[in-house]
């Protein structure tokens, strides 16, 4: 059974946001060869959960590829490729799909879905997911802190090219009081940088 | 002979049709400058409280100019805003930071960035000197004399500030930006709350609010706005909180440079900011200064600059 949580964007509140966490995926394969082909019935963003930090990340492409969806500005040929697209700091689709999209092996696993019209509804989507991907459901709190809880930061921060300058002074002082606060902190840094190079991204 | 008066402004009301997808709703005005509108709002989620830059299109351009104008210099503010994070990022309690940039659409005029939380330098500058009651006359020999143990403790955290501020211009430079526009309008503090300790501390100190139009402004912007937080009577009574990280704000005019001129012509402008806010403020600026030189390689020649530029004013050629 899949777990939708419904976002609203601020300024887009007709068109909500379903997003949907699964672990121990067997299917990944079926799901990307259906986006392969193009079926109308899979038009969904199919991510791979460790490439996403945070909701705010998640959220800031699901923004963007909305707003040039609305705007007909669109890149690519529908919002939900757009998505994908969008979270890549470069402008090749490929290269996007390669890297925050789902492959055969992916195993963690965020579906989004962009409410466009009436006929998606949260019910829709959770009835479609729950029967056609296999694994294990994870709930979604109203706050979204859940969505970044898979995610590779140093795999993340590779695409961004955003290395770690001081990973090896970190290893060096080991676990120290406070370190998780740090690394909080660090993650909120990474994440305020990349929401402007996806901002900014093809300009 | 006298002019016939001007006609009455029209009331604050933008006439401006804002582009998608914002509308009126759910965005409050917080200021104009000539280019762009500012507005508060939110932003990706309903409880991420933002700031919303929008340079409306001029009607007297030419529309291709003007698309072209506004795309130039809004990617040029966001680039430098994201650079600035990507450099500060880094570096471990750098101590100074600039509003991240959340969203963007060039075509449209419009960015999307960090609501920073906090009091610009003017306002902090203006509520010490009145708490501490520093006046003009002091500025000859004040600090270097070391003035009296009490007073000299209780300015301890303006002068702190001085430092944390020469530090951030610094910074600033050291990764090949120039500002523009180094106002102490364009400093913020982060607000961070008192210790119990500090409370103590300042707990003498009663504040007596001015009413200047910048402490309206102002109260207008943060106050008013401000998230509620338990600290929120103390501060009423009590200067802001000077410990909290410099946040740079405002980079409509920045440049990505590395020219001594330009550096010199920065800290010229904060410096002419720094004597209009308060007499008092001269020798704090001087602080500015001698953490500015010691920040990094290269600080020394810019203040060497900036005696030429104090010469002959901001700008270098006298042509337009």
């Amino acid at each position: 059974m899949a777990a939708v949580q419904t976002f609203y964007l601020p300024h887009y509140p007709t068109y909500p946001i379903y997003v949907c966490m699964f672990k121990d995926v067997s299917n990944a394969d079926f799901l990307r060869s259906q986006l392969l082909e193009a079926n109308p019935k899979f038009d969904y963003a199919f991510l791979d959960a460790t490439m996403i930090l945070s909701l705010p990340h998640l959220l800031s492409a699901s923004f963007l590829a909305l707003h040039s969806h609305v705007t007909h500005r669109s890149k690519t040929r529908t919002p939900h490729s757009e998505l994908v697209f969008r979270l890549h700091p470069s402008n090749n689709i490929g290269e996007s799909y390669k890297r925050f999209g789902i492959s055969d092996s992916t195993t963690y696993l965020i579906a989004v879905k962009i409410g466009l019209g009436p006929e998606t509804t949260a019910e829709s989507v959770m009835e479609h997911l729950s029967e056609n991907v296999k694994g294990e459901a994870v709930l979604i709190g109203g706050g979204g802190l859940e969505i970044g809880m898979w995610a590779n930061e140093a795999k993340v921060r590779k695409v961004y090219k955003l290395e770690n300058k001081d990973a090896a002074k970190k290893e060096k002082n080991g676990a120290v009081n406070g370190v998780d606060r740090a690394e909080a902190n660090q993650r909120q840094e990474v994440e305020s940088v990349i929401l402007g190079m996806v901002s900014l991204k093809g300009s | 002979m006298t002019d016939p008066a001007p006609p009455e402004p029209q009331p604050a009301q933008p006439q401006h049709i804002l582009s998608l997808p914002f509308t009126t709703s759910n965005l409050t005005l917080l200021t104009q400058g000539a280019e762009a509108l500012v507005y508060r709002t939110t932003f990706l989620t309903p409880s991420t409280p933002c700031v919303l830059k929008y340079r409306p299109p001029k009607p007297y351009r030419h529309p291709t100019l003007d698309k072209r104008l506004t795309k130039a210099r809004l990617l040029a503010e966001a680039r430098v805003l994201v650079k600035c994070r990507k450099e500060f990022m880094g570096v471990e309690g750098a101590g100074v930071s600039v509003p991240a940039v959340l969203g963007a659409d060039w075509e449209m005029g419009w960015v999307v960035l960090e609501w920073v939380d906090g009091w610009t330098v003017r306002k902090c500058l203006d509520e010490w000197i009145h708490t501490l009651g520093l006046k003009g006359e002091r500025q000859g020999g004040g600090r270097e004399e070391g003035a009296d143990g009490g007073g000299r403790q209780k300015e301890e955290p303006l002068w702190d500030l001085m430092r944390k501020v020469g530090k951030a211009v610094g910074k600033l430079h050291e990764i090949g930006v120039c500002h523009g526009d180094l106002t102490t309008s364009n400093l913020m503090v982060r607000r961070v709350a008192y210790t119990s300790q500090e409370q103590e501390k300042n707990t003498g100190v009663r504040h007596v609010g001015r009413q200047t139009v910048s402490a309206m402004r102002e109260a207008a912007i943060t106050e008013s706005d401000a998230p509620p937080e338990p600290s929120s009577q103390t501060a009423e009574q009590q200067p802001p909180n000077l410990n909290g990280d410099i946040v740079l704000i405002d980079f409509g005019l920045a440049t990505q440079t590395v020219q001594d001129e330009d550096r010199a012509v920065d800290l010229y402008v904060l410096e002419r900011a720094f004597a209009a806010t308060h007499p008092a403020a001269e020798p704090l600026f001087r602080e500015v200064l001698r953490v500015y030189g010691e920040s990094f390689k290269g600080a020394r020649t810019v203040l060497k600059r900036l005696e030429d530029v104090r010469l002959r004013g901001r700008k270098r050629s006298m042509l337009g």
